[in-house]
């Protein structure tokens, strides 16, 4: 009997049930018993000092146990590096409550403790501070002349500065025949994940906590909150198993983290710390970013020259970065280019990764700047990205390890029906609306990180795997769990994956899009672990028919061991179960990528979009009526769950494109519009017809799965498509996002 | 949100005594405004009267006329068979505004009364003179893109953001109160005040007086009518400029016409001036056009709106385009092909 392989089937997400019932609980939701209640009180200052606060008079309302202020909070870790994480940028971490100096405005400034929810919410709207005000920065555009060179960090690691200058780009800039130049302007946008930011601790007893939080790490948590509070590891739990949406906000501790674990230590309660949607606004969010464009190409529209420079937010304390400018020379080859990248630091929280970071930021720039400069060479625009090929990735003369771009063109085109495309702009119609076409290229780069996973066969001959990464509503659960169980040949029923748990083996943040490749080949080798020890008890039974095998010879098929040669010769995992005297067999691993042989190619999944807008010609009114993605990212382990991955991207990249934006007004400092009805995402009748295409890709060297990650990539391509497809549309081209319809009149 | 008393009131009568003799007590309906004020600490009330009880009837017709039930729901008002056919432009406005859920739980009087949706109405900790008089306005030199072109003051340049009173102006309804005084009846265009240099005051709805209906004269505009809303979002948004035209037309002469503008004034916006100029003139671009100048006429752009001057003037010439073929409208109100 031979099994189908789960990897490669279109499995539906294993939690599902759960979550459209109700059922799985959430951060917020876990009803442990004496529950505190906590809720923050914000700075509505944007910089200065707090002189004083009314708590006194707020404490005397029966049911508020305590009012924690930056003038009572416990006395916590010293040093900086104690509050940093993961994903701390190179800086100071924000440390909630720690002096009366106001960074932001929003800031957490007290943490009300009452019985009930509501009670502390109502204390919160009678507790007022006194400020001392001073000046403060928050307009990107204003301060553009302070931009400066990031610090180097850690995190640099992920997010590498831009390539080195190559050739001379002013000399090839004048010499070329064709040149466009582009200012973009992208806006702050914030998260808005439908679950909102919360942290129920469990005061389990002198120093140690169980810790239900919202986030996308739960060993990261586990370790800030260590650090923090001085705790020891293992004392400090922290479990995540669903997660209503992360996009980023996840990736670091959030100050509810912190108020919670404080209150909970302090008071020796449990307490739950909820924050409201207004205050998913007060940390971090995708920087405000203005970039610049120069780009040229010779009379055949062979690209000579690319110029790009951006200058981002960052806080005060903390140089948040993001590649955004370092795509260009990977994807298209120049012999002269120039990056630059910089930061202005302003009066605001740190800025965090937001879905695809950087690249989505980067790209837009990049493949419209390439638009207009294919519309000027009048070379149809995939044409002209076809001419312009990177074979190589020359941005750091590295082969790629696999690129099937070109298949992205050549099927999406196809689904797609690009051939109907009038080159001419304002030349398509339907009715009183233009229509247009536009596409462009996505990049992101392939990932991995270290991490462990464990793999235990039980007494009755399942499998269960174990990793503490979380799944924040992409399907890592079911992935996981497919791949688990194609190691050992087991149905998916037989199979157990225990994940969101700070317990279980390392893993690292969920984001980036790397987890399939980080925490699946870390299950991959735990199980391939497993089966060799299986292999090794089989062998050790007296007349084994396995003996002197190695693995190769055999097969693992629904519950046994099998001769490759002679199927009929098989043992039974329960009778290794009962060889290995009654007890669970268990391997544990620590897969640690290669970085030695990954580092000889440039690793990337790359995509193609394809869109079709409708414009009123008079009114001006942009609907995206059909749009196709076609994704080269490896193997894609589910269909299903990565193609919801895609779409969620396509969707998002015409919010990003049409709809998105958190509104400052820079006289108050502050966010404007900090609720869903004014932050506009897009309804169920801005979606029409998305379609996805994966395309196939072989590649051996990102890792053993073969997989390259597509949370991001989704929401890289489109964007700039949308905007091409407008500027096709009505010959204007709208280089701010997101792009309003009046913009058009 | 302070605690409060919640009464549920037996009737009309009963609901305005309720009020009449508590300060802070404020009616109740489907509270998709008002408990948001709540929240956000905007408001605070000793006791919300509950006037759902009194619901009856979504409506009631005598001699032709039609007597909305002020504590009906938009929901089942927009779809009541009557609406859709007698009043379709009513329906279609309606259905225009917020979310199927929002529209089951808002009531026809509350909908008159809903605040505007300027951001710094809504943030206790900025300068508003519609919130606090005399603190000062920050939209004039802030963020105004959803905020006023007409009828503005050095005050306050906020927006009466309702969908569905800009079809009512142009029906040329009346509003229904019941006071401590007793019975009265508002034209609709007395209605809604513009901010001058009292812009806390909405509208002339005297303390204590409840809305009990909302009556709509018999002629409907059946025939030739049309809603538009151009927004950031294809729905759950609010207008940035919405228009609804009511038409008769004879032998391809226009014999009367409304044309009502939202999203533009802290009140529906209707030019007689304009309206008179279309009389007798055949429907076609030019005149709309020369119409929409009329209607415009004396707005004032800000920093972010000013784009609504013109986005006004084309969307008129749309709709009533539209109007002499309802059937163009896509749902929502979409502009047509
Ligand atoms: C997110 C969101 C989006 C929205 N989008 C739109 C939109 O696009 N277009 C649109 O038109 N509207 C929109 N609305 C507004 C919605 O239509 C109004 O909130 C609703 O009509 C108010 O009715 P209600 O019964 O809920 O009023 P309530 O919230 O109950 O009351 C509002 C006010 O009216 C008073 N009141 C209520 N009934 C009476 C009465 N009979 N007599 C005297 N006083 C009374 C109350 O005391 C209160 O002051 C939106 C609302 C929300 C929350
Ligand atoms: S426009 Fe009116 S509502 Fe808005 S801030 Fe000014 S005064 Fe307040």
């Amino acid at each position: 009997m031979s099994i189908k392989p789960l990897i490669g089937q279109p499995i539906s997400r294993l939690e599902g049930h759960l979550k459209v019932t109700g059922a799985a609980k959430y951060a917020g939701e876990y009803n442990v018993s004496d529950l505190l209640y906590g809720y923050v009180v914000n700075s509505t200052i944007t910089k200065g000092k707090i002189i004083s606060m009314n708590t006194d008079e707020v404490k005397k309302i029966p049911g508020i146990v305590e009012i924690f202020t930056h003038e009572n909070r416990p006395s916590l870790a010293w040093f900086d590096m104690q509050y940093s994480d993961m994903d701390a940028p190179p800086g100071s971490p924000f440390r909630p409550l720690h002096k009366p100096d106001i960074k932001y405005n929003g800031q957490p400034i007290a943490l009300i403790v009452a019985e009930t929810f509501e009670l502390a919410r109502y204390a919160a709207s009678i507790l007022k501070a006194e400020y001392q005000t001073e000046a403060f920065k928050t307009d990107l555009e204003a301060n553009l002349g302070e931009g400066r060179k990031p610090q180097p960090g850690l995190a640099t690691m992920l997010k590498p500065p831009p390539p080195k200058d190559k050739g001379d780009i002013d000399l090839a800039l004048s010499a070329a025949a064709f040149t466009s130049k582009g200012t973009f302007t992208h806006g702050t946008e914030h998260h808005n994940p439908l679950e909102l930011f919360a942290t129920t601790t469990v005061y389990e007893g002198k120093g140690k906590v169980t810790i239900y939080d919202k986030t996308q790490g739960t060993v990261n948590c586990q370790l800030y909150v260590g650090n923090v509070f001085g705790l020891h590891f293992k004392d400090v739990r922290v479990i995540s198993p669903y997660v209503g949406g992360g996009f980023g906000s996840g990736l670091r501790p959030q100050y509810q983290l912190f108020l919670s674990v404080m209150v909970a230590l302090e008071l020796k309660r449990n307490v739950r710390v909820t924050l409201d949607r207004s205050q998913m606004f007060t940390f971090g969010h995708r920087p405000p970013t203005i970039q610049k464009t120069k780009f040229g190409s010779d009379i055949n529209g062979k690209i000579t020259a690319l110029y790009h420079e951006a200058t981002a937010e960052t806080s005060l304390y903390e140089d948040y970065t993001e590649t955004v400018v370092n795509w260009a020379p990977m994807i298209y080859p120049s012999p002269n280019s120039k990056m630059e990248y910089n930061l202005v630091p302003l009066d605001v929280f740190t800025p965090i990764d937001m879905r695809a970071p950087g690249g989505s930021t980067g790209l837009h720039a990049i493949e419209s700047t390439i638009d207009d400069l294919a519309h000027q060479a009048k070379i149809d625009p995939i044409q002209f990205r076809l001419l312009n090929y990177a074979e190589r990735d020359e941005s750091v003369n590295r082969p790629f390890s696999s690129k099937e771009l070109k298949q992205c063109f050549i099927q999406g085109a196809e689904k797609f029906g690009w051939d109907k495309r009038n080159p001419e702009p304002r030349s398509m119609r339907n009715g009183n609306k233009l229509v247009g076409y536009g596409m462009a290229t996505g990049a992101w780069e392939s990932m991995i990180l270290p991490a462990r996973a464990e793999a235990i066969l039980t007494t009755e001959g399942k499998l269960i795997v174990k990793s503490a990464v979380t799944d924040i509503g992409t399907g890592t659960l079911t992935v996981m769990s497919q791949i688990a169980a194609d190691e050992l040949g087991l149905p998916l029923d037989q199979v157990t994956f225990e994940y969101g748990d700070s317990k279980m083996p390392f893993a690292p943040i969920q984001g980036g899009s790397f987890t399939v490749s980080t925490v699946g080949s870390a299950i991959k080798a735990a199980g391939k672990a497993l089966r060799k020890k299986l292999l090794k008890i089989a062998q050790h039974i007296p007349h084994s028919a396995f003996k002197g095998l190695e693995i190769e010879d055999v097969v693992f098929q629904d519950g046994y061991i099998r001769l490759k040669l002679d199927p009929s010769k098989e043992i039974a995992f329960t009778a290794l179960i009962h060889a290995n005297k009654g007890k669970v067999i268990r391997t544990k691993n620590f897969n640690v990528p290669n970085l030695l042989k990954l580092k000889k190619h440039s690793r990337a999944a790359h995509s193609a979009a394809f869109v079709e807008v409708e414009v009123d010609e008079e009114l001006g009114v942009i609907n995206v009526t059909r749009a196709v993605t076609a994704v080269a990212a490896g193997k894609i382990i589910n269909p299903k769950t990565a193609r919801s991955q895609i779409l969620g991207g396509m969707v998002w990249s015409i919010s990003k494109a049409l709809r998105e934006e958190t509104i400052s007004d820079h006289n108050f400092g502050k966010y404007m519009n900090q609720n869903l009805g004014e932050y506009h995402i897009p309804v169920h009748a801005d979606i029409h017809d998305l379609d996805v295409i994966f395309v196939e890709e072989n590649d051996e060297i990102v890792n053993e799965l073969g997989s390259k990650g597509i949370g991001e990539i989704g929401l890289v391509g489109m964007p700039p498509a949308i905007a091409n497809a407008i500027f096709h549309a009505t010959g204007k081209r709208i280089n701010e996002f997101p792009i309003h319809f009046d913009k058009l009149l | 949100m302070n605690d409060f008393n919640f009464y549920k009131s037996q009737g009309i009568s009963d609901a305005v005594e309720k009020i009449a003799d508590q300060p802070d007590a404020k009616f109740i309906a489907g509270g998709t405004n008002l408990i948001d004020l709540l929240k956000y600490n905007l408001m605070t009330v000793s006791t919300l009267v509950d006037v759902n009880s009194i619901k009856e009837d979504t409506l009631s017709e005598t001699d032709g006329a039609v007597l909305l039930n002020a504590f009906a729901t938009n929901a089942n008002t927009a779809y009541h068979p009557i609406i859709e056919e007698r009043y379709p432009l009513l329906s279609k406005a309606i259905l225009a505004g917020a979310s199927a859920q929002i529209r089951n739980m808002a009531s026809n009087g509350g909908n008159l009364l809903q605040k505007t949706r300027c951001y710094y109405y809504y943030d206790a900790n900025t300068p508003c003179n519609k919130r606090e008089p005399g603190s000062g306005c920050s939209a004039i030199n802030g963020y105004n893109r959803n905020l006023a072109i007409l009828g503005t003051s050095d005050h306050c340049i906020a927006v009466f953001p309702s969908d569905m009173c800009v079809a009512l102006a142009a029906l040329n309804a009346t509003v229904c109160v019941t006071g401590p005084d007793g019975d009265r009846k508002i034209p609709f265009s007395e209605f809604h005040r513009l901010p001058g240099n009292t812009p806390h005051i909405d509208n002339n709805l005297l303390t204590a007086e409840l809305i009990t209906g909302i009556e709509l004269p018999s002629k409907g505009f059946e025939k030739n009518y049309s809603y538009l809303k151009l927004r950031d979002r294809n729905s759950y948004a609010f207008a940035l400029i919405s228009v609804a035209t009511a038409m008769e037309l004879e032998n391809n002469q226009i014999t009367e016409i409304r044309i009502a503008l939202g999203g533009v004034a802290a009140k529906p916006w209707r030019v007689q001036k304009a309206e008179d100029f279309l009389v007798g003139k055949t429907p076609t671009k030019e005149n709309f056009a020369l119409a929409a100048e009329l209607i415009v006429e004396g707005a004032k752009g800000f920093e972010f709106n000013a784009f609504k001057i013109e986005l006004a003037k084309r969307a008129i010439i749309r709709n009533c385009l539209m109007a002499l073929n309802p059937a163009s409208q896509l749902p929502g109100a979409q502009p047509s092909a």
